[in-house]
């Protein structure tokens, strides 16, 4: 079996360790001799809605969100929306989240235009604004998710998409209703990096399930040796949860901190 | 007397006492919070002014190198050598060299070396006034801490506006978002780079930051790439390109061959492996150019360079060779691994990743790191550290063949590897800055050498 997936924007939206997802689908698919064929589409490349199973979104600063949010919306964008509408998988992770949602207004008050795949749009409050940033841990309808969140923007969905999971420690979506994610029938959007794949083995055989049963029908996939991703997935789950007392602790220190206040 | 000089000299002579560590940052705390002046008041007494160095990777290893060539010109000189590098390390060493009136002896031959953490750079430019500063690299580390990396760049060009016209820049010509810090620049600026040669790579590695004109965004193009995004570089859209460097490195002969701006060619001993050994090297040779040393005491400072705390020590412990590299990023890890590619296998490896807030509490970054180079080089991996189960999914997925072991507790994980090692055989240790801390720590005792904060920098 061979399954084609497409990374968008590989140059410009790879912040921290988001290549970590394409390392996991394509070994976890080789173990069960499925191909994963893995090809990189740029700003200009043409994109053929029928020839990719899986798409790839990571994340990135605001200058290169900037940069394809134009090629993503004007000329990428009716390929992938035809392609989501036919079952295809989609995982975009933090800023390839935010320009699937309908808009980003960024730090200076800037509108990106988004894809608007996702009924969803995301705000930066402004650049002296906290960061969302910490260890994540989120309830998901098959399982616990684990991974690093650092985002300055705020996601808020509306009735046409639903939260990818609940959260249990950090802040998720927007820090204030509980939502971390968004879910359009086979495309996931979601803040977690860390990145999220290699960590949550269970999401990472959701998707590719997904795009299997799409293109060959309804195939069981055989279970692998997770115990390591398993037991890094326990240890992650254990420092979210713990987080509080260590903000609580940061704070105590006061003014006794690194690192810059104004971001 | 000096109350607050006098309370950091005591409390770091207290935790060296417990067996706490080095003391080369809580005594600084401890000063700056009886006197928030101290530093600006104590460096007053710096005769021959102060270097700032930094960057992301080889402020350590550059501020070592140009104090050695500092006191081989017969300068006195006051640094922050153990790698305590904000406000409160300065302010630390200072209190140290302070005599017990809060005066630095022999001040007209004082020179202050300080390696700066980007973040602090405003600050410690503010506060010190200084006669150089050293620019190495912008690489993506601890995102988590600093936000974008874009946000450092930003933050260090308004820290230039507030250096006087008489401060001199020495910027790195091979890093695009270094090279452009020239524009913002009120004072002399002086660029070094490396030519072109055999250890040139075809393209930006992965972990590439870089990549975009720092003036049009356009994408940048190279006809060469030493590591990372150093390289020469060029925009093909708006026709920015490197400048010229007026300290040129060679690589390929023996030791670094160097081109000076009067145009003297000269050849230094590489002070540790690596192509960023050679920019660290250049950079000290920049900064010492910029302060007006001669040649020789460059020369004599390299040649007597014993490393710097934790970067490539080696020690020798019941009889196995380890050798100690910080690797705290992708673009310094990477360059590390490629080291060790260069080394006969197998490889034994002992890694160890923490996630302290120094670390960065991300640990993404590995994801980040060509671990995939070393595929088929590795006889074991003991994974360690307090996310040691993240570093060892990562090997795993690396398919790096060999054993991997994973053990979180470093002391354990240290005696598991030294036990593996046939004696007579090495052992290589890759910590990040706080694994390094203790490892150093744990090893020094075992191999029964000096802990680092008597290495006699200060």
């Amino acid at each position: 079996m061979r399954l084609r997936l497409s990374w968008l924007y590989p140059r410009h939206m790879n912040i921290y360790g988001d290549r970590g997802n394409i390392i996991v689908l394509r070994e976890r698919c080789a173990a069960r001799g499925i191909e994963l064929e893995v090809e990189e589409l740029g700003p200009g490349d043409p994109l053929d809605p029928v020839r990719y199973d899986i798409y790839f979104l990571g994340g990135a600063q605001d200058r290169e969100q900037r940069l394809v949010a134009c090629d993503l919306v004007a000329q990428k964008g009716p390929a992938l929306r035809e392609a989501v509408e036919d079952g295809a998988v989609v995982l975009a992770v933090c800023g390839g989240y935010q320009l699937l949602g309908r808009f980003y207004r960024t730090a200076e008050g800037e509108e990106l235009p988004g894809l608007g795949l996702f009924d969803a749009w995301t705000v930066h409050p402004g650049p002296g604004v906290r960061r969302f940033i910490g260890n994540v841990a989120v309830s998901w309808e098959r399982g616990t998710l684990v991974g690093f969140e650092n985002h300055g923007g705020r996601t808020y969905l509306g009735p046409g998409a639903r939260p990818l999971g609940r959260v249990l420690a950090g802040y998720g979506n927007n820090g204030e209703d509980g939502g971390e994610g968004a879910v359009y029938r086979n495309a996931f959007g979601t803040y977690l990096h860390g990145p999220l794949l290699p960590k949550n083995p269970h999401l990472a055989d959701h998707l590719i399930s997904l795009a299997i049963a799409r293109r060959y029908g309804e195939v069981p996939l055989p279970p692998l040796d997770d115990a390591l991703a398993w037991s890094a997935h326990r240890r992650a789950l254990r420092l979210a949860r713990r987080r509080p007392i260590l903000m609580r602790w940061a704070r105590a220190l006061g003014g006794a901190l690194p690192w810059p206040r104004n971001r | 007397m000096d109350a607050a000089v006098l309370v950091a000299k005591g409390a770091s002579l207290v935790l060296r006492r417990l067996g706490l560590g080095g003391g080369t940052a809580l005594p600084g705390l401890l000063a700056l919070r009886l006197d928030p002046g101290l530093v600006p008041r104590l460096a007053a007494g710096l005769g021959q002014g102060a270097v700032l160095v930094t960057g992301t990777n080889g402020k350590t290893t550059t501020a070592r190198l140009l104090t050695g060539m500092a006191r081989q010109a017969g300068l006195r000189t006051v640094a922050n050598a153990a790698g305590s590098n904000l406000v409160r390390g300065i302010a630390a060493a200072l209190c140290q060299a302070a005599g017990a009136d809060g005066r630095l002896a022999e001040a007209p031959r004082r020179l202050g070396v300080f390696e700066v953490d980007e973040a602090t750079l405003p600050e410690a430019v503010a506060l010190l006034s200084p006669r150089v500063v050293v620019f190495l690299n912008l690489f993506r580390d601890q995102l988590d801490r600093y936000g974008e990396v874009d946000h450092v760049a930003v933050v260090w060009r308004r820290s230039l506006a507030a250096l006087g016209s008489g401060a001199s820049l020495v910027l790195n010509a091979d890093d695009p978002a270094v090279a452009s810090l020239a524009h913002a620049a009120r004072g002399p600026v002086l660029f070094y780079g490396l030519a072109p040669g055999p250890h040139c790579l075809p393209a930006p590695e992965h972990a590439a930051d870089a990549r975009w004109c720092p003036s049009c965004a356009g994408e940048l193009a190279y006809e060469c790439v030493h590591y990372a995004h150093l390289g020469l570089w060029r925009c093909p859209e708006c026709g920015l390109s490197r400048p010229t460097p007026q300290l040129e490195g060679f690589l390929g002969g023996r030791g670094l061959g160097l081109r000076l701006p009067d145009g003297d060619q000269r050849v230094l001993p590489l002070p540790m492996e690596g192509t960023y050994a050679a920019y660290d090297t250049m950079a000290a040779v920049g900064a010492a150019l910029a302060l007006g040393l001669p040649w020789s005491a460059m020369e004599q400072g390299v040649a007597a360079f014993g490393g710097a705390f934790g970067r490539q020590e080696r020690l020798t412990v019941q009889g196995r060779q380890v050798q100690v590299v910080l690797a705290k990023n992708p673009a310094g890890l990477n360059q590390v691994l490629r080291t060790l590619c260069r080394k006969p296998p197998p490889l034994r490896l002992a890694l160890f990743l923490n996630d302290g807030l120094a670390d960065g509490r991300d640990v993404s970054w590995i994801w980040d790191v060509d671990f995939e180079l070393l595929s088929g080089r590795v006889e074991w991996v003991v994974a360690s550290g307090s996310r040691a189960e993240d570093l060892a999914l990562r090997l795993h997925y690396a398919r790096l063949g060999g054993e991997l072991a994973v053990e979180p507790r470093p002391v354990a994980a240290l005696r598991l590897a030294i036990g593996r090692t046939p004696p007579g055989g090495t052992l290589q240790v890759l910590p990040t800055y706080t694994a390094l801390l203790r490892v150093r720590e744990v090893l020094a005792r075992w191999a029964g050498s000096r802990p680092f904060w008597e290495d006699g920098a200060l």
